[in-house]
């Protein structure tokens, strides 16, 4: 893959991912992950103090499947939906097959009254496998700029 | 009596001197709330301060805050942890701004007024004027003025605090059950594995009811029962203390069984709600006596948790009639390896803001408080296992609300 298209697979990847959460195609989130994989949602506070309990956290492709089961039969709360903004892209090393990138984010949620408001704010902090076919997430860790979470987090970030 | 759940003054009526009767109106009276304020944050009670460990060198502090007041914890270099009113005696300015550090003195930003790790006033800046002008009248003396003192006592790591002199020593206040409780779950040196904050939209009472109501469990959180978990779940009990808001409530668990049959369970494909990953549930007994569930509340606003391998505080700060901050710490303790470590977090999943087992007491406290606008006449039944606060060997039981309802009117004289 050249370099051009590799940085356009990036972005498509995390397109897809926004897309995936935020059209309630919840069941397809996992699949943007490899088997083996690092999916963490934690405050910036805990993860700058070198801390590692997140808010959310998945330490394979099976705990995400288990986590939209949960949200599909298990859980109950008020429903509503997320609306990811990315901004721009910074991919920050390519390096054996593996590439770093940082996003910056924006999550507003929609609950299902209407009321629509920003719930979150941070940094995607990805390594991406780029050298196996399809471009994968082998990590993405989620930091939030707030330590405070309004409510619940039930919806992946 | 009127039909509004108020009196004629305003207060906040009873129907009875029961606890198994609460007036809707104490989840939604500005009044109610200011006096809970003064008479259960600032009376007899014990607050949760921090860990004895983030004290560790002379100088070290944390603010905190107890109920919605501002406080200090230090230090001090005779090894005493002090804790005081976290405001400036000059101006009221909030003395130290930061949530923790180390100092050799505390000195206010605004007029650089200094005291020691005692909450003595040591300094006042210009208090002999500038070239003999102006300065602090002759009678002023530093010594006739200090930050307010709490009393503190430390417990299992744990750093209480308390505004009352009349409070009984820790130990006699949580009494020998909660007191055994809370030193079997910290008896080992922590560390804080991380922090979360939730922001609940309802009175911190609404939270606090729900972590002592053992009725709710296996009915509101659907995650345990829809993936067969906690099959193997033996009978628990509830204890409450004396003055009833003090309780932990244990459940055992057939760690080995559970173990067996999950490896089992792996050779044949049975059920559809099977986890794909068991690693969210794998337990050890790193107590060794089989409890696999143990909630301990602490009036009145303290939560210490053992959900298997998952330790963590809780502690309940009100913010407004209508707003609660609930602050998880999530705890290891010093000999973790990395595989307790890694299973700490992996079952962190089931607690928290977004916890499996916990995410739906996130938003039922604002259910209740949503129905209750404008519509907080009558009464709430609180009446399962009795009408009393006693100890029980079953749990479909209210018990432990109604030992927070004795506890609180005590307290609040009502």
């Amino acid at each position: 893959m050249d370099d051009l298209s590799l940085r356009l697979g990036i972005h498509d990847l995390i397109s897809a991912y926004c897309e995936r959460i935020d059209e309630d195609r919840l069941e397809e989130w996992p699949d943007l992950f490899t088997e083996s994989c690092r999916y963490l949602v934690i405050s910036r506070s805990n993860h700058d103090a070198g801390m590692r309990q997140g808010v959310m956290y998945a330490a394979s492709r099976g705990m995400m499947m288990d986590r939209v089961f949960a949200i599909r039969r298990a859980n109950l709360f008020e429903r509503h939906a997320y609306r990811h903004v990315t901004g721009p892209i910074r991919i920050k090393a390519i390096e054996d097959g593996v590439a770093t990138v940082h996003t910056h984010f924006i999550v507003a949620r929609i609950m299902a009254g209407g009321e629509t408001a920003i719930f979150a704010t941070g940094r995607y902090l990805d390594r991406i496998d780029v050298a196996n076919g399809p471009l994968r997430f082998i990590e993405r860790i989620v930091v939030l700029d707030s330590d405070k979470i309004d409510t619940l987090l039930a919806i992946p970030l | 009596m009127s039909h509004s759940g108020l009196n004629a003054r305003g207060d906040v009526v009873w129907p009875s001197d029961g606890i198994s009767e609460v007036p809707f109106r104490v989840y939604t009276d500005q009044a109610q709330y200011d006096r809970e304020q003064e008479r259960l944050f600032k009376g007899e009670t014990w607050n949760y301060l921090c860990l004895e460990v983030e004290l560790a060198n002379p100088g070290d502090y944390i603010t905190t805050t107890v109920g919605e007041v501002a406080v200090l914890v230090v230090r001090a270099r005779d090894g005493a942890v002090n804790a005081f009113v976290n405001r400036c005696v000059h101006r009221g300015n909030l003395l130290c701004l930061e949530q923790r550090g180390n100092v050799k003195e505390f000195s206010c930003i605004y007029h650089g007024w200094i005291y020691d790790l005692s909450g003595a006033l040591t300094g006042v800046a210009f208090e002999h004027g500038v070239q003999r002008k102006g300065g602090m009248p002759p009678e002023f003396k530093k010594e006739d003025h200090r930050l307010p003192r709490l009393r503190t006592a430390v417990l299992g790591g744990l750093v209480f605090g308390t505004f009352s002199d009349a409070t009984p020593d820790l130990e006699t206040w949580l009494g020998p059950d909660v007191t055994r409780g809370l030193t079997r779950v910290m008896n080992r040196t922590p560390y804080v594995l991380g922090r979360n904050t939730q922001i609940l939209p309802n009175n911190w009472k609404l939270y606090f009811e729900n972590v002592k109501d053992t009725y709710h469990a296996s009915i509101l959180h659907l995650f345990l029962t829809t993936f067969k978990i906690n099959k193997l779940t033996m009978p628990g009990g509830i204890y409450i203390n004396r003055d009833g808001g003090n309780h932990y409530t244990y459940a055992m668990l057939d760690y080995a069984a559970e173990d067996r049959e999950y490896k089992d369970a792996g050779l044949r494909s049975e059920s559809e709600f099977r986890l794909e990953d068991r690693s969210v549930i794998e337990s050890v007994d790193e107590y060794g006596d089989g409890v696999s569930v143990q909630i301990l509340t602490i009036m009145p606003g303290m939560v210490l948790q053992q959900v298997r391998n998952t330790i963590a505080i809780r502690v309940i700060r009100p913010r407004g009639v209508d707003r609660t901050e609930l602050e998880w710490i999530h705890l290891g303790f010093d000999g973790d390896d990395e595989a307790m470590t890694e299973r700490r977090l992996r079952q962190g999943n089931l607690i928290g803001p977004a916890g499996y087992i916990a995410m739906e007491d996130g938003c039922i406290g604002g259910f209740v408080q949503r129905s209750l606008r404008y519509n907080d006449d009558g009464q709430g039944i609180v009446m399962m296992g009795g009408h009393g606060a006693e100890s029980q060997n079953f749990k479909a039981s209210e018990s432990a609300i109604r030992g927070f309802w004795k506890h609180y009117r005590a307290l609040m004289g009502e």
